[in-house]
């Protein structure tokens, strides 16, 4: 018999109270997981790293060691993040059987701060994907539905944490790839700011707009973890060196919910055709919940939002281009082809099988953006078209204190339903990869389900560096919304 | 003949502890391979370079001795080929924001050669072919090792202003402490571009050799190519546009590959290095601690009066000069005199041993010590040339020519009674020397050799004269 979920905080009160033990906590993790193996969102149970954690913690607690803020928290992490002695596929064949010797910053500073990593869940290929219907290893399932998809591309991550495997998780984003799935699964989902957490030890698919994200079901927690990870990292030249004293103390609880008087701006062009119903009324209950609250909320035009696919896929895929360019088969990815067939046909062999569609259509288009005589046209004025986007962004926070937007223009699809069409896909990055494009801190907020029952999120941005912000908004909503906020999924 | 038209591509390896984004060790000479690798310099999944600010510091300098415009702003850029020796598949480099623009070099004699830019990159890995195997060996303790490229202006025209080049540049990458600069341990490799001038002026077909390891085989490359590219000219036959090896054996260069399609880069600024702000305080900093470059100490030597081969030469020598500078400040004599003894005798010997200078126990002081007893007249040129190997080796002079009694004969009265015995002992030839005063030489040599090359010659000489000149008295 499991015990009851409880969220990470209390979760890590209880083992440092000593009312449970860390090796409890992860024994529990590990039989969800196995309980929940259909949705398919671990592809890898890490069972002998997590249980030869949680009884070193258990030991130091028995010395009477502090193992810190998050002491026993069992936490998945999204396969394209690295820990040491644990295979790492990043979703893609063409790292099976890699097992990093090293593991990623946000993993050594979460587990240094107590949490245990008992699985690595399943994704789009090397995050490329917003259904995660492009995993090599079959998709994650939507928990509240499991004919739908969980959201791309850490599915997985969102589906263990609204399944309940685990109160915490870790996925990335580049996109929306935490975002996106956290409003398909009825999750609080985290992008920071850039920079804000190492993207030393994350599998890299555009390191310009890579940002290491939490899912969880409260705002607790997700600064907590954030708190744990935050802070400038001597591995990564791009890791900023910022106070997260803001995000410890929300952490902590210490600080209550506020929103009066906050300045609320609603994207304009982001709130009208083109979303689902259902995600309207998400965005105008949230509005209306806000107001109530006392905060102030209008509307603002950012024109620019309409070249942001564009700009994104620019972007994202020609850094992918260059950053998949390693998985050849030579050192350490999968190599097909036999000695003596010459090192280019086995290159080619080894990537043209190894790599899936979706991958490869972006590895081909970011070359094409690249290449002499179309770089001009393409990435260098995506480049220009991104900064614009940002000073345009940076223009409608002069009057406001956090946009508001709908995460995704639906809820969770069918499985199948846009595999056939890429660019139905990549319209529904429209509202969250502009935080990317800016580097901005973003977050997607449980906000009630539709006339189906499905799960769906809005989505807060706020200025660089203003991450405690959004959790605190986050927090006034969850405390409005009380335990209907981000409930696990039925079954 | 038209004239050749030559540009160079000079590849030096950075002076610094670790590799340029990484910790491993920079310097793996000799090393077995794959020691020094780690994540980020094999390319593994989630590795992340980081800049050594050291390897950015010592190309500044570098290129601030080399009269470069250094920006503001430096940055990074990847450069895409699939390559084996290259494990992410593309190097780091740098595209429009090297570290350095617009620079010269001046030779001897005052021509300036045009520096096109300076920029830092990553070394790749290095490939082994086993024979007769189906299969490559790869390398990777080079790989991510910093490197200075420099890339000339084609201002250069003959193979020995461009063995002249290299040596002025490889002077001062040493005398900055930047480089080694030792083309036999790989740490400086060049490209040469070649073409020859058409009749009307412009510049004909350019030809490029690949990989030269030794200045020798540069100018050889260079002059092959200039006599190859003639003869095609002179044929009525055109110069192919190409890439070209050299044979180090056959002394010639040989196809690599025929007109690149010129290959796509896909250059791209590299998104997890920012763009390094170089301040220009920094800036004037590094130019305050610049160090005396060959330029300036070849006018130095020229003003203290050294012949200009030698004040070249000692200038190019951050060895020898410092040993000439210090022997200089201990020996109040000539400049010259020290400069001859350097780059003759003491040259001569340690080439002979294959030494260099910092390997040999002599010290400056040693040096002055010496010279100060040949001025003094305590010992002779003779006897200083018979001591130096000894000296060399760190013996004291002075104590040396005390043991072994080489104390020169200067009385007049011990030297006149030496000549008078060894005029007895020789009567034949002292009849020939009557005859003939040129050999009157001969009869030196007895006395010197009697001596054993502790008489003063001149004094001897003056004797001998005095003594042939009195008739009868024998
Ligand atoms: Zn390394």
């Amino acid at each position: 018999m499991l015990a009851a979920m409880m969220s990470a905080w209390q979760l890590a009160r209880a083992v440092r109270e000593g009312t449970r033990t860390a090796s409890e906590a992860v024994e529990d993790a590990l039989a969800r997981a196995t309980r929940a193996s259909h949705l398919n969102a671990v592809l890898h149970v890490a069972d002998a790293h997590a249980r030869e954690r949680a009884a070193a913690l258990d030991a130091s607690l028995a010395r009477g060691q502090d193992p810190g803020p998050l002491a026993g928290v069992p936490v998945a992490v999204k396969d394209n993040l690295c820990l040491e002695g644990v295979p790492a596929t990043a979703g893609s064949r063409s790292l099976e059987g890699f097992v990093p010797p090293y593991s990623a910053t946000v993993i050594e500073r979460l587990e240094a701060a107590g949490a245990v990593v008992v699985a690595k869940t399943n994704l789009d290929e090397f995050g490329m994907g917003s259904s995660n219907e492009a995993s090599a290893f079959g998709p994650a399932l939507n928990p509240w539905d499991t004919e739908r998809v969980p959201g791309g591309s850490s599915g997985g991550s969102a589906a263990a944490v609204a399944a309940g495997i685990v109160p915490l998780a870790l996925g990335t984003d580049t996109g929306g790839s935490v975002r996106l799935p956290a409003s398909f699964c009825g999750v609080l989902g985290f992008k920071p700011t850039y920079g804000r957490l190492s993207r030393y030890g994350v599998v890299a698919y555009a390191s310009s707009l890579d940002q290491v994200g939490v899912l969880t079901r409260s705002t607790r927690d997700a600064a907590m973890a954030l708190a744990a990870m935050a802070g400038v990292d001597p591995l990564d030249g791009t890791s900023l060196a910022a106070d997260a004293g803001d995000l410890r103390a929300l952490g902590e609880g210490s600080e209550g919910p506020d929103v009066r008087g906050l300045r609320v701006a609603v994207v304009s062009e982001l709130s009208g055709e083109g979303n689902a119903p259902g995600v309207l009324e998400a965005l105008d209950r949230t509005a209306a919940r806000l107001r109530e609250l006392g905060a102030e909320v209008r509307e603002v035009s950012v024109p620019s939002v309409r070249h942001a696919v564009a700009t994104y896929y620019l972007v994202a895929t020609a850094e992918a281009s260059s950053n998949l360019a390693r998985y050849d088969g030579m050192i350490y990815s999968t190599r097909l082809g036999e000695d003596g067939d010459g090192q280019e046909a086995v290159m080619r062999r080894s990537r043209g099988r190894t790599l899936g569609r979706e991958v490869r259509r972006r590895v081909l288009m970011g070359s094409f953006a690249l290449s002499a005589g179309y770089y001009d046209a393409y990435y260098g004025k995506a480049l220009r078209v991104r900064r614009v986007i940002a000073d345009e962004l940076a223009r409608a926070f002069e009057g406001a204190d956090v946009l508001l937007t709908p995460t995704a223009p639906t809820a969770a699809y069918r499985l199948g339903e846009k595999l056939d069409d890429p660019l139905a896909m990549y319209v529904g990055d429209v509202c969250t990869c502009l935080a990317n494009l800016a580097g901005l801190p973003a977050m997607s907020v449980p906000a009630g389900r539709t006339a189906e029952g499905l799960p769906v999120g809005v989505q807060l941005m706020a200025p660089a560096l203003h991450d405690a912000r959004l959790l605190q908004v986050a927090a006034a909503l969850e405390a409005a919304a009380g335990d209907d906020f981000a409930p696990l999924a039925p079954g | 003949m038209p004239e050749p038209v030559i540009g160079l591509e000079i590849h030096l390896a950075i002076r610094v502890d670790t590799k340029m984004f990484c910790g491993c060790a920079a310097e793996s000479f000799g090393s077995e391979p794959n020691v020094h690798t780690c994540p980020v310099c094999l390319g593994l999944p989630g590795s992340l370079p980081v800049t050594n600010r050291e390897a950015i510091e010592k190309a500044v300098l570098f290129s601030l001795a080399l009269h470069c415009r250094v920006p503001e702003l430096t940055q990074f850029h990847r450069k895409h080929y699939f390559y084996p020796d290259a494990p992410k598949n593309y190097q780091i480099s740098q595209y429009d924001r090297p570290v350095g623009e617009h620079g010269w070099v001046e030779l001897d004699g005052g021509r300036r050669i045009g520096i096109t830019r300076c920029h830092v990159e990553e070394d790749a890995g290095r490939l082994a072919h086993p024979p007769y195997a189906d299969h490559s060996l790869v390398d990777f303790n080079r790989a991510g090792a910093p490197l200075i490229e420099m890339v000339t202006e084609p201002d250069l025209r003959t193979p020995e202003e461009a063995r002249a080049f290299l040596a002025q540049v490889q002077a001062v990458a040493r005398a900055l402490g930047v480089s080694d600069a030792s083309p036999e341990q790989g740490k400086m490799r060049a490209d040469v571009n070649v073409s020859l001038r058409n009749p009307d002026g412009s510049l004909g077909t350019k030809v490029e050799v690949k990989n030269l390891n030794s200045f020798k085989s540069v100018a050889a490359a260079i002059a092959f190519e200039v006599r190859r590219q003639g003869a095609l000219l002179e044929d009525g036959r055109e110069v192919a546009q190409e890439t070209r090896g050299w044979n180090e054996g056959g002394q010639r260069t040989y196809l690599l590959r025929s007109k690149e399609e010129s290959a796509d880069y896909r250059y791209m600024p590299d998104p997890d290095l920012p763009p390094l702000t170089l301040e220009p305080a920094w800036l004037d900093d590094l130019r305050a601690r610049m160090p005396e470059l060959p330029a300036a100490r070849r006018e130095r030597y020229l003003a203290l009066g050294l012949k200009p081969a030698d004040a070249e030469a000692l200038a190019l020598d951050l060895e020898a000069a410092a040993f000439f500078d210090a022997a200089t400040e201990a020996y109040a004599g000539s400049a010259q005199t020290v400069a001859n003894w350097l780059t003759g005798d003491i040259a001569g010997l340690l080439n002979a041993g294959g030494r260099s200078l910092a390997e040999a126990p002599l010290r400056p002081e040693g040096l002055a010590a010496m010279l100060r007893l040949l001025d003094d007249g305590t010992i002779s040129g003779k006897i200083a040339k018979e001591i130096l190997p000894e000296v060399l080796e760190g013996e004291g002079p002075e104590a040396l020519v005390a043991r072994k009694g080489l104390t020169q004969i200067t009385d007049e009265g011990a030297l006149a009674e030496l000549v008078e015995r060894v005029m007895q002992a020789n009567p034949a030839v002292v009849a020939s020397a009557r005859e003939n005063p040129k050999a009157i030489n001969a009869l030196l040599g007895k006395v010197m050799q009697e001596s054993r090359g502790t008489a003063r010659p001149d004094a001897v000489r003056r004797l001998l004269q005095d003594r042939l000149a009195t008739p009868g008295s024998d």
